[in-house]
């Protein structure tokens, strides 16, 4: 079977990329998702605040998710559910797998990868301690919570100030568990500073900075965890800990995007993003593989993957029908202060009037000034009173700024205002 | 009335009792965990060694050596993954390679096969991720790897297809002796048998106190790993060890016939064999004696801790007698490694030991010794839409790191021996091992669970008794 376009993943990324791909004139184009529904994890996201950039107004997680599944409806786009992509080769075929049509190799002109990414575990961060039941990335205990009806825990610890542990924890006090603390590495907040207001300080939830979980005790069900601070390095400091008693650990230590079928499709990673290294079309390395959303690199707000994403299904829908990008390729380099870009990689004749950067810095910052430079010049520069890790930068660069580059790079840098 | 209790059924109980199934006999194995393989069996290096470590003309030196030939077919034939890649022994000084040589000539002596003495240099042309600080090493080729959990698990659902019996949850409280015979009151209720064999780990030297023998003491010993993702699994193709001390084989860096990387152990004596609980300097020394052998490794790719409880004795050897204290009641015990390597052989021994003591063998007419297993990771693409088309269960991906179908989670549940928990089907299937571990298709195979086994929800557990997961209903989830 021959595809113009097909997306691999039917979330917030995958949706907006077919919506943009038909609407761009890609006529045979495919969704596969692997779940029943198509959503992504916007299905389990039953708390408000999705939607204030992209339909400036507040929705749910499902009501944003079903918009979009409202326009694919208007659309000849085709939609494979309860379907695993199992391998996508470097021929631009993907095998794909469900219990209806079995086994099965799609050719596509184009492909979007719009996997996503999962959330990182107890493993990835070696806590030590006994292995009971009761420890759950937030995430899973969103789902039971959400979508099975199912509470899974009383008394609750979080390890972690990522976004869905906030809304976790605002969610299992309304449900009637107690949470006891949420416990952060860093210094700083890694969530958005408005999901620490409404879903910690509206309820009492203390969250402990510089502190971490040094032991879970609880031989079948967790019983007792304990906190301790850390110093600058991050390393617990003897005597002060804090012990809980509580049956919950909940994580939210992070998210790794899932790119198992962008590594065996051999498109070249970035160790930085842990996706692929994108141009200004979220083009991958692989000419006419595009990829959009967490699984390039991981978002606070869906409006933004939305906005990417239309981004990557429109240049799939153009690559399909012949109009390849390319032209010379400017680097973006991280100066001060920057951990990553998305797109690493810009083709400054395929920019129309201006292209999107994102991208995050290292740590809390007030007043600074991000810079964009050619060498010593400096093109461009974008004031902000606050930054800080948990939230993503954006910058608009007008494409006049990338005409006058010299080399065969910019650099993005942060410095004091 | 049984001719056989066997108590615990872990790599030893599982072993005993497949041999025991080849006769006509009535055995049971009781297993005090709600699933077999779930005490040292499931936490271990998953290596069956050459054999060169232990002293030659020991019993652990014999049944090393018969134990490894004798898993290869068993492995073969009963479907559990194993794979030959070979081990070294690394030595970083002049004083480590005389260790080297020792074990050179004690595996002679031991009957290892193929075994040689490698240069630093042959050994970083064979293992390009190897310290360039280790001056030589022994090889030795037939050292394999294993899924140990498997292995029992095989060896368990097999002796039950073959008439024998396993009871879960089933703890042995006490034994009483009845005349000739043995009446044991477990947690499942009582047993009687003529002969008992004890396999039960690190609490053998308590099971063996309840027939009033004091013969040896079990000293629990801890051993801590980390498992690396899949990126890291191709780091070394063969088993690294370092050179061993007096609490074991040191810490080791090898593959895992899952494609994972495991590092471990350290060594710990600990009280009790619960106390299977990572410690922050455990961990931290198998970190820095690790990155000795193969300075690569890399930390950040960990997805899991565990730890794991060796049988360690206060004999030098195995324990595999007749208990001076009760005639018909056959000791299993001390088995520290190498017992999961020795496993297959110590199951062949207490049937003779058995024999010995009076036990009548009689050889069944028919005795199953195969078992077939469905793993859709490793069809080809053919296969696969064949299997599907058949079966549209194996076309529905549960676990997505795994690559695990429903049709395999199902399969595991309706096998000889019912699994109730979450780790119970990854121990089966691989569901859940994976780098999310669990996160994205726990709550899958809860389901899955729920609806095979016809259970609410809330009684599907995580591992052993007690470890739910489930509280109660949300408010709107009544």
């Amino acid at each position: 079977m021959k595809y113009d376009v097909i997306i691999i993943g039917g979330g917030p990324a995958g949706l907006a990329a077919a919506c943009a791909a038909s609407e761009k004139g890609a006529k045979k184009i495919v969704i596969i998702e692997r779940d029943k529904e198509l959503g992504g994890i916007l299905n389990q996201c039953i708390h408000n605040g999705f939607g204030l950039h992209y339909f400036k107004e507040e929705l749910t997680g499902p009501e944003y998710a079903g918009r979009f599944v409202e326009m694919l409806r208007k659309t000849d786009v085709e939609v494979k559910l309860d379907t695993m992509v199992l391998e996508v080769g470097q021929d631009k075929v993907v095998h794909c797998i469900s219990t209806r049509e079995g086994y099965q190799a799609l050719e596509g002109r184009s492909i979007v990868l719009s996997m996503g990414c999962r959330e990182r575990t107890r493993g990835a961060i070696a806590i030590p301690g006994d292995r009971p039941a009761g420890i759950f990335t937030a995430g899973a205990a969103q789902r039971y919570v959400n979508m099975e009806g199912w509470m899974c825990g009383k008394r609750v610890v979080i390890l972690g100030s990522g976004d869905i542990g906030l809304i976790m924890a605002r969610r299992m006090t309304l449900e009637g568990a107690k949470v006891l603390a949420c416990v952060e590495l860093c210094p700083y907040s890694n969530g958005l500073n408005r999901n620490i207001v409404q879903c910690l300080n509206d309820y009492n939830i203390p969250l402990y900075l510089s502190h971490t979980i040094t032991d879970i005790q609880g031989k079948e069900r967790v019983e007792k965890v304990v906190v301790s601070k850390v110093d600058e390095n991050r390393a617990p400091i003897p005597g002060s800990e804090i012990v809980f008693d509580c049956d919950t650990v909940l994580l939210s230590v992070g998210l790794i995007p899932e790119n198992e079928l962008t590594r065996s499709a051999g498109i070249a990673m970035d160790r930085r993003t842990n996706g692929a290294i994108v141009f200004e079309n979220m083009e991958t390395s692989v000419p006419g593989v595009f990829g959009c959303g967490n699984v390039v690199h991981v978002h606070d707000l869906v409006d933004f993957v939305t906005a990417e994403s239309m981004r990557a299904g429109a240049a799939a829908a153009q690559y399909a029908v012949g109009q390849e990008a390319g032209g010379p390729v400017l680097e973006v380099k991280t100066g001060n202060c920057v951990t990553y870009t998305v797109p690493q990689h810009i083709r400054r004749e395929n920019v129309e009037k201006t292209v999107e950067v994102f991208f995050r810095v290292d740590n809390v910052y007030r007043d600074m000034v991000i810079q964009v430079k050619d060498g010593e010049n400096l093109l461009c520069q974008f004031k902000r009173e606050h930054m800080a890790p948990g939230e993503m930068e954006k910058i608009v660069i007008p494409r006049v700024h990338l005409d006058k580059v010299q080399g065969e790079n910019i650099t993005i840098t942060v410095e004091k205002q | 009335m049984y001719d056989v209790a066997i108590i615990g059924c872990g790599i030893i109980g599982a072993a005993t009792a497949y041999e025991l199934s080849r006769y006509d006999l009535k055995v049971v194995a009781l297993e005090a965990a709600n699933d077999v393989a779930n005490g040292t069996t499931k936490a271990n290096s998953a290596i069956l060694h050459a054999g060169y470590d232990p002293e030659p003309g020991t019993k652990m030196a014999r049944l090393n050596v018969e134990g490894v030939k004798l898993a290869k077919e068993l492995c073969e034939k009963l479907a559990v993954e194993r794979k030959e890649i070979g081990s070294f022994v690394l030595a970083f000084n002049d004083e480590e390679m005389k260790t080297v040589h020792t074990l050179f000539q004690r595996g002679n002596q031991n009957g290892v096969p193929d075994m040689r003495i490698l240069t630093g240099d042959e050994v970083r042309a064979m293992e390009p991720a190897i310290s360039t600080e280790v001056v030589g090493a022994l090889y030795a080729p037939s050292a394999a790897i294993v899924s140990p959990w498997e292995f029992c698990i095989a060896l368990a659902e097999t002796a039950v297809r073959n008439g024998a019996e396993v009871k879960l949850s089933a703890k042995v409280e006490s034994i009483e002796k009845k005349g000739e015979t043995f009446l044991l009151h477990t947690a499942a209720g009582e047993v009687e048998a003529k002969y008992v064999v004890n396999a039960a780990g690190v609490e053998a030297d308590k099971v063996h106190a309840m027939v009033g023998g004091h013969t040896f003491k079990t000293l629990p010993n801890r051993g801590e790993y980390f498992l690396l993702d899949k990126a890291q699994g191709e780091l070394v193709n063969k088993v690294v060890f370092q050179c061993p001390n007096p609490d074991g084989k040191g810490v080791l860096v090898a593959p895992t016939v899952h494609g994972n990387l495991i590092v471990g152990p350290n060594a710990e004596g600990v009280d009790r064999a619960e106390d299977v609980n990572n410690t922050a300097a455990g961990l931290a020394f198998v970190r820095k004696m690790s990155v000795k052998s193969v300075p690569a490794v890399n930390f950040r790719d960990s997805i899991r801790n565990f730890a794991g409880v060796r049988a360690n004795s206060d004999q030098a050897d195995f324990i595999i007698e007749e208990s001076p204290a009760a005639k018909g009641f056959i000791n299993l015990g001390g088995i520290k490694s190498p017992g999961l390597s020795s496993a297959p052989a110590i199951g062949v021994e207490a049937v003779e030991l058995l024999q010995s003591c009076g036990l009548a063998l009689h050889k069944k007419e028919t005795f199953i010794d195969t078992r077939e297993r469905t793993v859709f990771r490793h069809l080809s693409p053919e296969e696969k839409a064949k299997i599907v088309a058949e079966n549209p269960l194996y076309g529905r991906i549960i676990c997505r790191c795994e690559t695990v179908t429903e049709g395999e989670i199902v399969e595991a549940i309706h096998r000889p021996i019912v699994p109730r928990s979450i780790d119970g089907i990854k121990r089966r299937c691989n569901a859940g091992m994976g780098r999310c571990q669990g996160g994205f298709c726990g709550p899958r195979v809860h389901e899955i669970l729920s609806r095979e086994l016809n259970l609410p929800l809330d009684q599907i557990l995580m591992d052993e008794e007690g470890s739910y997961i489930l509280t109660q209903p949300t408010k709107e989830g009544k």
